[in-house]
């Protein structure tokens, strides 16, 4: 991971204020993760239910498959809770 | 022209916040409200003033419309005393974490249990490090006055903070005084329409009150505490500012024949005036006493306070809330503190009084001052703090 210097209280926008938008996407929260699902591709039936209920949202819809995004998901388990076929497993990190 | 009007505290302060166009009131209209926002219901019905009136089911929902109403740039304004100062607690923060320059009156009245509805100062010392200016007033003259100010000080760019005008629940709320008003254009000139900080546009949006953890959190917290350090300086210009307009002079704080005394006391708010009569009538009897009445207390004036008491031999600090389990009340603390900063001594006497509204009379006050005499002459603090006026 690279190290960026982080501004300093005369720098900063007062009051936390975010002055652009989207800037979330920066913040990458991957590193959260204990548990990380794997998508075991021969179960998977593509119903999308695991897309639906991710909350970050960290599954990426592929033409055929989904895949998780590593960068964001933080490990929460829903979409291997959620999933009907259980192609979806957490392993630990 | 300045028209002399009857005004309770309350309606001085209804008066002076219709005079400063504010955008947006928004408070809870029930008990321990004060008719500060009754009055300005009314004005807002009878169509005197253009602002929006947002009636909320209690103080924490008052203040985070306020907040939020203020983060669009609107000027806002809101009232509450006691319980409802308390209920809005967790808002407070909020409101100065997110550099909302909100003016609140707070009618200082005691909190329960058991159940009291008079006055004390227990609930703004409750809220004592919530970020928000404070200021303490003596009559419903100063009530006015610095309400209006209270907004110039809060909406300048170097500061962008909440202040709280406190006024001594019942005591000036409810007393009627007469009370010299500015014309509505005097106070239009004085206080423009507030600055924005950012605009609110559906092109440019920004985020307000994300998530900041341990990576920047200190670093805001710093600047709060930057832009309090500016208030001193820009509270004397916006004095200025009002002195040149209106003839009254404020400041930070205000003494009385403190120069050569030998002892004094040190108090807020409407005690102010009781202490510096008695202080008249014992300069008659040649005894040198003083009165130093603090009119801003966050941030605390430390160098103008200890300029102001360093050469005392005795004083005497008044507190009317209690810091339980604590050395001193709230103000004697800070006061010690800042003598200690500046490397000063000097023999203290904490007197907590009038906790639920109790009366604190001339005789009182006397007995203050002559205990502070007697302090002086032997140089024993025989008792740290005391409660005045209570029954063994």
């Amino acid at each position: 991971m690279s190290v960026k210097r982080k501004l300093g209280w005369k720098s900063l926008p007062i009051g936390g204020v975010i002055p652009e938008a989207g800037s979330s996407v920066k913040y990458k929260t991957g590193d959260w993760r204990a548990f990380r699902p794997t998508i075991n591709l021969e179960k998977c039936v593509n119903c999308l239910i695991c897309w639906i209920y991710c909350p970050e949202p960290a599954i990426v819809k592929k033409e055929k498959w989904v895949e998780v995004n590593y960068d964001y998901c933080k490990g929460c388990g829903i979409c291997a809770s959620e999933c009907p076929t259980k192609a979806i497993t957490m392993v630990e990190e | 022209m300045a028209k002399i009007v009857g005004l309770a505290g309350d309606e001085a302060v209804a008066y002076a916040v219709k005079q400063c166009n504010v955008d947006v009131v928004a408070a809870y209209p029930i008990t321990p409200q004060t008719i500060i926002v009754e009055l300005f219901s009314r004005y807002v019905h009878d169509g005197e003033v253009n602002s929006e009136y947002i009636c909320v089911e209690s103080e924490h929902s008052a203040m985070s419309a306020c907040v939020g109403s203020s983060l669009t740039g609107a000027r806002v304004f809101t009232a509450t005393a006691s319980q409802g100062l308390a209920l809005m607690h967790e808002m407070l923060y909020i409101a100065s974490g997110l550099r909302c320059p909100i003016v609140m009156a707070v009618a200082n009245r005691t909190l329960s249990a058991p159940i009291n509805i008079h006055g004390d100062h227990s609930d703004m010392m409750g809220s004592r490090d919530c970020g928000w200016i404070q200021i303490y007033v003596e009559n419903a003259q100063e009530a006015y006055d610095w309400t209006i100010q209270a907004f110039k000080i809060a909406e300048d760019m170097d500061i962008l903070l909440p202040v709280s005008v406190n006024l001594d629940g019942f005591i000036l709320s409810h007393s009627l005084e007469g009370v010299k008003t500015l014309e509505d254009e005097e106070v239009m000139r004085f206080l423009p329409p507030r600055k924005s900080v950012y605009s609110i546009d559906p092109e440019k949006p920004i985020t307000v009150g994300a998530l900041c953890l341990t990576d920047y959190y200190f670093e805001f917290k710093r600047q709060q505490e930057e832009a309090m350090r500016n208030v001193s300086r820009i509270v004397k210009k916006v004095n200025e500012e009002y002195e040149a307009l209106t003839g009254e002079e404020y400041g930070i704080l205000e003494t009385f024949e403190i120069e050569d005394a030998d002892v004094g006391i040190l108090c807020l708010g409407s005690t102010a005036g009781t202490a510096r009569q008695v202080a008249r009538k014992l300069r008659e009897q040649g005894k040198k006493v003083g009165v130093v009445k603090l009119w801003l207390y966050r941030p605390f004036p430390t160098e103008e306070i200890v300029a102001a008491i360093e050469n005392l031999k005795a004083l005497v600090v008044l507190d009317r809330a209690c810091s339980f389990g604590a050395p001193y009340g709230a103000l004697c603390s800070d006061t010690v503190s800042a003598l200690h900063q500046f490397d000063k001594k000097l023999n203290i006497s904490n007197m907590v009084y009038g906790l639920g509204g109790r009366d604190i009379t001339p005789s009182n006050v006397e007995s203050m001052f002559n205990e502070a005499l007697e302090i002086a002459k032997t140089g024993v603090v025989k008792e740290p703090i005391k409660f005045v006026g209570v029954r063994e």
